[in-house]
């Protein structure tokens, strides 16, 4: 249908009974159950007697509505009120209102549902996201929250922080976030739960928000994972896009669809983060709460990756997103001697008994593990002090043990002294006993002599007496 | 002044309007194009089909065919001024 306004004279009282006559006849030659009338300006564009118009327009509707079909109508947006006339939107029996924004340069279709007669509709806003494949409109979160939960567990692929994990991982269907302070390791991380989820021969979508596939993959096989060969299996397919590309609504639709398309049990996004730079903290958190809400739905697990910085002192931020998923992770650099560490902390893990320990976080050429930290009275030790503190306690155990048997040298042969002595001794003993005895004998013999000499020897004891007595009288 | 002129008036029934407009354009060519017009009434209840040809979407609508250019007038016809105008006889009968 064409209007020419040029053409047209508009002199005296008129109807548009001309258009409902050709609508008419155009849905019954073809028996049509659907119109569609783009755009309703067009018909009344060339009009100017305005109240012929919104009566006609007003005839229109209900027109429509006696042919029994199912009418969509477009009309441009006035400049005060939704429509230009002001009274389409109260003559439709649905308004979807279609808008667009541009917030820090990046521009986001957005709809709503301003009526819909006879039904509950979702009074929000969402984005729209129109490609190849038609239009998408974001699902609205879910308004119960009363998703299936399931208790099954998933290898974290890290065996150290599976026992730290209640023995058992992260639980099927959960939210996990691993933060950390910058070169932590958290992509690692991100990338063995995808290897692990890959090698039990399920599918895994890496959202890579930051790297490229190809960096990630040459990356991760320094620590000893091949992505490379669940790519080309198919088990794992990579999303990568730069957070700048859309809007974080879009992105949030993009991803819908990507997850909805390739059907995934295990996601990983890294990092969220980057996705602040094209919204503010609580537009992420709405759009996460959005996203988490819908892989619980579709019991996806889910691990994000944040970016904490330094500076940021509470450990609660994390685009607000830590009070929302299952577990949480912590990595943080331990700073002393002169080196870097990582330490790693469960800082949370809904529904099982998780270890509060810190465990020192390393990187092997091998893969990821988990080292107990050293408790001293100087603190926790990690790293070298951790090593040295090590090779310090093994080398005091050889001296230890080394003093233990000088000691028993010692005694031994402080013993074997003694017992010499005791020997010594003891034959000194033995000579002088029979030194002794020999003495005994001696007299004995003497004894036996004195009866033969005994007047003899009586005899003489007398004379010498006598001769003393004397010697004394001379002396006067 | 040698063209013919060719009109076509679409109506719907015999409404009020219709019969009104029929009545005010076989007045102003009376008066005006006295022997060189014909007028060729349509009634789209009866042809709906012919209201695409003319892009019509009002009623009554007169639709100027001959001569060029093409020139359509909505309404009952009421003011005598812009359907002469309309009609491109304004004008010549100045002239």
């Amino acid at each position: 249908m064409h209007i020419d306004r040029s053409e047209i004279e508009e002199t005296g009282e008129y109807d548009l009974e001309g258009l409902f006559i050709r609508l008419g006849y155009a849905i019954d030659s073809i028996g049509a159950k659907r119109v569609a009338l783009d755009t309703i300006e067009n018909l009344f564009a060339g009009l100017n007697n305005t109240a012929v118009l919104r009566a006609e327009i007003r005839r229109l509707f209900q027109f429509l509505k006696s042919k029994g079909v199912t009418a969509v109508i477009t009309g441009e947006r006035g400049g005060n009120g939704l429509t230009r006339q002001g009274l389409e939107e109260y003559v439709s029996d649905c308004v979807i209102l279609l808008d667009h924004r541009i917030i820090n340069q990046i521009s986001t279709g957005r709809l709503r549902v301003v009526k819909y007669r006879g039904s509950v509709h979702g009074t929000n806003e969402y984005p729209f996201l129109i490609d190849d494949e038609g239009i998408s409109v974001l699902p609205v979160t879910s308004l119960q929250l009363n998703h299936e939960v399931s208790s099954k567990n998933l290898s974290s692929g890290i065996p150290a922080l599976d026992k730290m994990l209640g023995n058992s991982g992260f639980f099927k269907g959960s939210s996990i976030l691993v933060s950390g302070t910058a070169g932590t390791g958290k992509t690692s991380i991100a990338a063995t739960f995808a290897n692990t989820a890959c090698l039990r021969g399920e599918k895994c979508l890496f959202f890579a928000f930051e790297e490229s596939p190809k960096q990630i993959i040459r990356n991760m096989r320094s620590i000893g994972i091949d992505l490379q060969k669940h790519l080309k299996e198919g088990a794992l397919e990579f999303y990568a896009s730069r957070p700048t590309l859309y809007g974080l609504e879009m992105h949030l639709v993009a991803i819908h669809k990507a997850i909805k398309k390739s059907r995934p049990s295990v996601v990983i996004l890294d990092p969220i983060t980057n996705l602040i730079t094209i919204g503010s903290v609580s537009d992420v958190k709405t759009m996460l709460v959005r996203l988490i809400d819908f892989l619980q739905a579709e019991q996806i697990t889910v691990m994000f990756t944040a970016l904490t910085l330094n500076n940021i002192v509470n450990e609660q931020t994390d685009e607000g997103v830590s009070s929302l998923v299952d577990a949480w992770l912590l990595i943080r650099d331990i700073e002393s001697n002169g080196e870097r560490n990582r330490g790693l902390y469960i800082m949370k893990s809904r529904g099982m008994k998780h270890s509060n320990q810190i465990r020192e976080f390393v990187i092997t050429d091998k893969g990821l593990d988990l080292v107990d930290v050293y408790l001293t009275e100087d603190g926790v030790l990690t790293g070298s002090a951790r090593e040295a503190r090590m090779l310090m306690e093994q080398t005091g155990e050889i001296i230890h043990a080394q003093a233990v048997s000088r000691k028993d040298r010692e005694l031994e042969r402080r013993r074997k002294i003694l017992e010499s002595k005791i020997e010594s001794l003891r034959s000194e003993y033995e000579s002088a006993e029979e030194e002794l005895n020999k003495v005994y004998v001696e007299e004995a013999l003497k004894k036996t002599d004195h009866g033969r000499n005994d007047k003899q020897n009586c005899r003489s004891a007398q004379g010498r007496l006598w001769w003393r007595r004397k010697k004394c009288k001379q002396k006067k | 002044m040698g063209k013919a002129y060719e009109l076509r008036l679409y109506v719907a029934g015999k409404t009020n309007k219709s019969v009104v407009a029929l009545e005010n354009l076989k007045k102003f060519c009376e008066e005006h194009l006295k022997g060189k017009y014909s007028i060729e009434v349509i009634d789209l209840l009866e042809k709906p089909q012919l209201a695409e040809g003319d892009q019509i979407f009002a009623i009554p609508t007169l639709v100027k065919k001959v001569p060029e250019p093409v020139r359509k007038i909505i309404g009952d016809l009421s003011n005598e001024e812009k359907v002469l105008v309309g009609l491109d006889i304004r004008t010549k009968i100045n002239n």
